[in-house]
């Protein structure tokens, strides 16, 4: 088949890397017939110690636009608890605040309850769908700019930098034996990564309560241990996860990048070094001797020392690769310092990779993000969001729930009637005290009264206030004569206003069977 | 054990046992496990300073730090009663005929009632405090309806739960005692007499023999028309609530040999507090009555008890 042949041009040398089953059919009858290796042959140590990442500084389209991605995200992160939002009085006024103490969850103009919590699930599997949105669109783009680890590990990065130098300064420090200036350096870094560490954790908890009441608190001592608790738990994985695992979360804890290889396809953008153009490499003295012979990669290693997981994209795809396009940023500076056309390294399609290395000119970009698979995840995307904003929409500010008493199920009273209790939940979703009208429907004779209505008061419906964004709880007696027969009913609850708001519960008279 | 060599793929000493060819490898615990290991023996040693650790014979050392878990829980429990102070404090101030007036100190009443029911009470009422009517034994009052035998305004309930019902030892106990007739009356005078005390309930009707017996021995304590009466605890009979039974031979058989329940009094084993926030309960369980001004002096109250619930 001709795409296997076109295939295996993209091979690199060492014939590894992109060498799926499909790209080399040698490798794929080899699988299904596994043979146990040597003795011998086995590495001693399965164990691979970490080699430090010391990326160089860079600069370029794609650095710039990642330092905006770090602007906006951490602007995001820092500031959303500080913005307020005017509720009323019945309501807190910052504008996002996960209120676990009082059930509830703001976010600007919405107010979420408990019972609605499908919005947040709902927000979720959009967030989850999203991903799969983006990376058959643009890659694994989330990994790249906008992953927290990615930003935070970036932003430490830069820390090292700023202390320790650019890259060779920093290899020669860690090789350094340790002495005063380096024991000095070392801390002033380390405190820079505790401080930051310090900030993420502590913004965090500022989401859950009033953001500048919490922050008095906190530094007063008076904030609740749990606060502390989660400032000193996330510092601690800020701390450890940016400032010292960084690359090898996405290589080895993450399962997002499994996922992803398996959702990328040779038509998704990724970071990809062109082979074919860039092989054979030499230096630009060696083309010089023989031209013809060489490619225009000349092996600088620039596309190395800048990249933050310390992996060669030369070697082709793989899961060190985040595709933060910082390698592109360096081949692009190299290739116009010596003269040759940039995008050696660039963000392409498999697809195109092998059009281009016919000799074919590549598909337009929007060909590559409209294809089917990203047509369909943006639709199912859309769906969930255009559902929940209408569930949004039209949701009630009404709402409630109806409990019969079963321990007794039924009562008799001194005039042989049977009365039943219930426990009612109304729910004034709104933020002003609202009085509602609950009613019994589908039970003629019945009449009802409350803990705070009294019984010769006992009628079909009843006004009770229920208070601002609250849920109210009421005993409801159900009186009906004697010799009804067990039944269903309903309760109905009405707000009067406006909106005209209500809700019905069915539920069940119990009475004896005579 | 003489047989102990370097393993050569892995560079390993051997144990220097072998079987059948098959040698162990004398391989050394990874520094992490180890160092782990000795943080815990280091952590157990403070751990058996610090806290309550060796069993003796009757307690177990007390630790430097003379933590318990019983000290816990009497620690949590004294904070639990420190915060429950206020409401304890204002509760002892208020009057129980005065409580319904504030909402929200009825509403935690009921609540802690409710907890000290399921404790004390339950037994004989029920968890839903339907006494008989959920089923069991008769002569328990369903605390759930309208009918009450003794009073079901806050004051009543409030003296029933402190001094009980013909609850020996205490002299303020509700107190009434129904004759026994067995013997009394032959079988057709009897006959009368159910048929008599069931029509004023309208399940039969009026007998003259009956009426008469029932004037001369049984209007005196539940009224000529059989409305019973709260001084004497003496069931109202024209209602649809009947404690020992409704059948014919349930009522004959209450007049022969009467069963009257006893209920202990509470003062001596509950506090006020908490009797208050019983009475609280039981009074808000839907059969609850208005408090109605009681006269001075202590003639009984006319007939028509049930009707005055409704204050004027």
């Amino acid at each position: 088949m001709s795409q296997n042949e076109d295939m295996k041009t993209l091979d690199d040398p060492k014939g590894e890397a992109l060498s799926s089953s499909e790209a080399s059919p040698k490798a794929a009858t080899e699988r299904h017939a596994p043979r146990e290796p040597a003795r011998q042959e086995l590495p001693q140590q399965l164990y691979e110690k970490r080699k430090a990442v010391h990326n160089k500084r860079i600069d370029g389209p794609f650095r710039r636009f990642k330092w905006l991605v770090m602007l906006v995200t951490l602007g995001i992160y820092y500031v959303t608890p500080w913005i307020r939002w005017d509720r009323g009085p019945y309501a807190p006024d910052q504008a996002v605040l996960v209120d676990l103490a009082g059930r509830r969850f703001y976010m600007f103009s919405i107010e979420i309850w408990p019972h609605e919590f499908y919005f947040v699930a709902g927000l979720l599997i959009m967030a989850g769908i999203g991903l799969f949105v983006v990376t058959s669109a643009v890659g694994r783009a989330w990994c790249g700019y906008t992953c927290p680890q990615t930003v935070w590990t970036d932003l430490f990065q830069h820390i090292d930098r700023m202390v320790d130098g650019d890259r060779n300064a920093r290899m020669r420090m860690d090789a350094a034996p340790w002495g005063p200036k380096k024991i000095f350096k070392r801390g002033f870094k380390w405190s820079i990564y505790l401080a930051i560490s310090f900030l993420t954790g502590g913004a965090w908890i500022l989401y859950f309560a009033d953001a500048p009441t919490l922050f008095r608190d906190f530094f007063a001592g008076n904030a609740a241990f749990v606060a502390y608790g989660t400032v000193a738990v996330l510092t601690f994985t800020t701390f450890a996860l940016g400032g010292f695992m960084r690359e090898q979360v996405c290589i080895y804890m993450c399962p997002w990048p499994r996922i992803q290889t398996a959702m990328l396809d040779e038509k998704s953008l990724i970071v990809t070094y062109k082979d074919w153009r860039g092989e054979k490499r030499g230096s630009v003295k060696k083309a010089q001797k023989n031209p013809g012979e060489y490619g225009d990669c000349i092996d600088c290693n620039q596309c190395v020392a800048v990249c933050p997981t310390g992996i060669d994209i030369r070697e082709g795809p793989q899961i060190g690769c985040i595709t933060c396009a910082l390698c592109i940023d360096a081949c692009d500076k190299v290739m116009a310092e010596v003269g040759r056309p940039r995008g050696l390294i660039d963000y392409a399609t498999l697809e195109d990779c092998r059009r281009e290395a016919a000799g074919e000119t590549p598909r337009p970009v929007w060909k590559t993000l409209l294809h089917p698979r990203t047509v369909i995840y943006f639709t199912i995307w859309a769906g969930i969001g255009l559902a929940l904003l209408f569930a949004l929409g039209t949701r009630a500010h009404v709402g409630m729930t109806v409990a019969p008493d079963r321990n007794p199920p039924f009562m008799m009273l001194s005039d042989g009637s049977i009365r039943n209790a219930y426990t009612l939940k109304l729910r004034n979703m709104q933020g002003r005290p609202r009085d509602m009208v609950v009613a019994i429907e589908g039970l003629p004779q019945a009449s009802f009264w409350t803990d705070t209505i009294n019984r010769d008061e006992a009628a079909t419906s009843q006004t009770v206030s229920v208070p601002a964004d609250q849920t109210l709880t009421m005993r409801a007696y159900v009186q009906v004569p004697e010799g009804t027969k067990p039944q269903d009913f309903a309760f109905s609850v009405t707000a009067p206003g406006e909106e005209g708001e209500s809700d019905t519960e069915e539920t069940r008279l119990s009475a004896p069977e005579y | 054990m003489a047989n102990k060599r370097v393993d050569q793929p892995t560079g390993t000493e051997t144990v220097g046992h072998e079987w059948d060819g098959i040698e162990e490898l004398d391989t050394p615990l990874p520094r992490w496990w180890l160092w782990t290991f000795y943080a815990s023996i280091v952590f157990a040693i403070g751990y058996v300073i610090a806290f309550p650790a060796w069993p003796m014979i009757h307690t177990a050392t007390s630790g430097v730090l003379g933590w318990s878990s019983r000290g816990e829980l009497a620690k949590d429990m004294a904070e639990a009663d420190e915060g429950r102070s206020e409401f304890r404090a204002q509760l002892a101030i208020t009057p129980v005929e005065k409580l319904a007036g504030d909402p929200d100190l009825m509403a935690r009443a009921v609540a802690g009632g409710r907890a000290a029911f399921l404790v004390n009470c339950v037994q004989c009422h029920g968890s839903g405090a339907a006494g008989s009517a959920a089923g069991g034994a008769k002569g328990y009052p369903n605390l759930n309806d309208d009918d009450w035998l003794w009073g079901g305004d806050m004051t009543a309930i409030h003296t029933t739960l402190e001094h009980g019902i013909r609850y020996p030892g205490d002299d303020e106990t509700r107190f009434s005692a129904m004759p026994a007739f067995a013997g009394m009356f032959d079988d057709a005078q009897m006959d009368g007499l159910v048929s008599q005390v069931l029509s004023f309930s309208g399940k039969g009707k009026a007998n003259p023999v009956g009426a008469q017996i029932y004037a001369d021995n049984c209007a005196s304590c539940h009224g000529p028309a059989g409305q019973g009466d709260r001084n004497f605890g003496a069931p109202n009979l024209s209602d649809a609530i009947w404690i020992y039974g409704s059948s014919r031979e349930e009522i004959a058989r209450q007049i022969q040999q009467p069963r009257m329940g006893v209920m202990p009094g509470w003062s001596d084993r509950l506090d006020e507090g908490t009797i208050k926030m019983l009475t609280a309960y039981v009074h808000s369980l839907g059969g609850g009555e208005e408090l109605i001004a009681q006269p001075e002096t202590d003639t009984p109250v006319d007939a028509q008890v049930e009707e005055t619930d409704v204050p004027e």
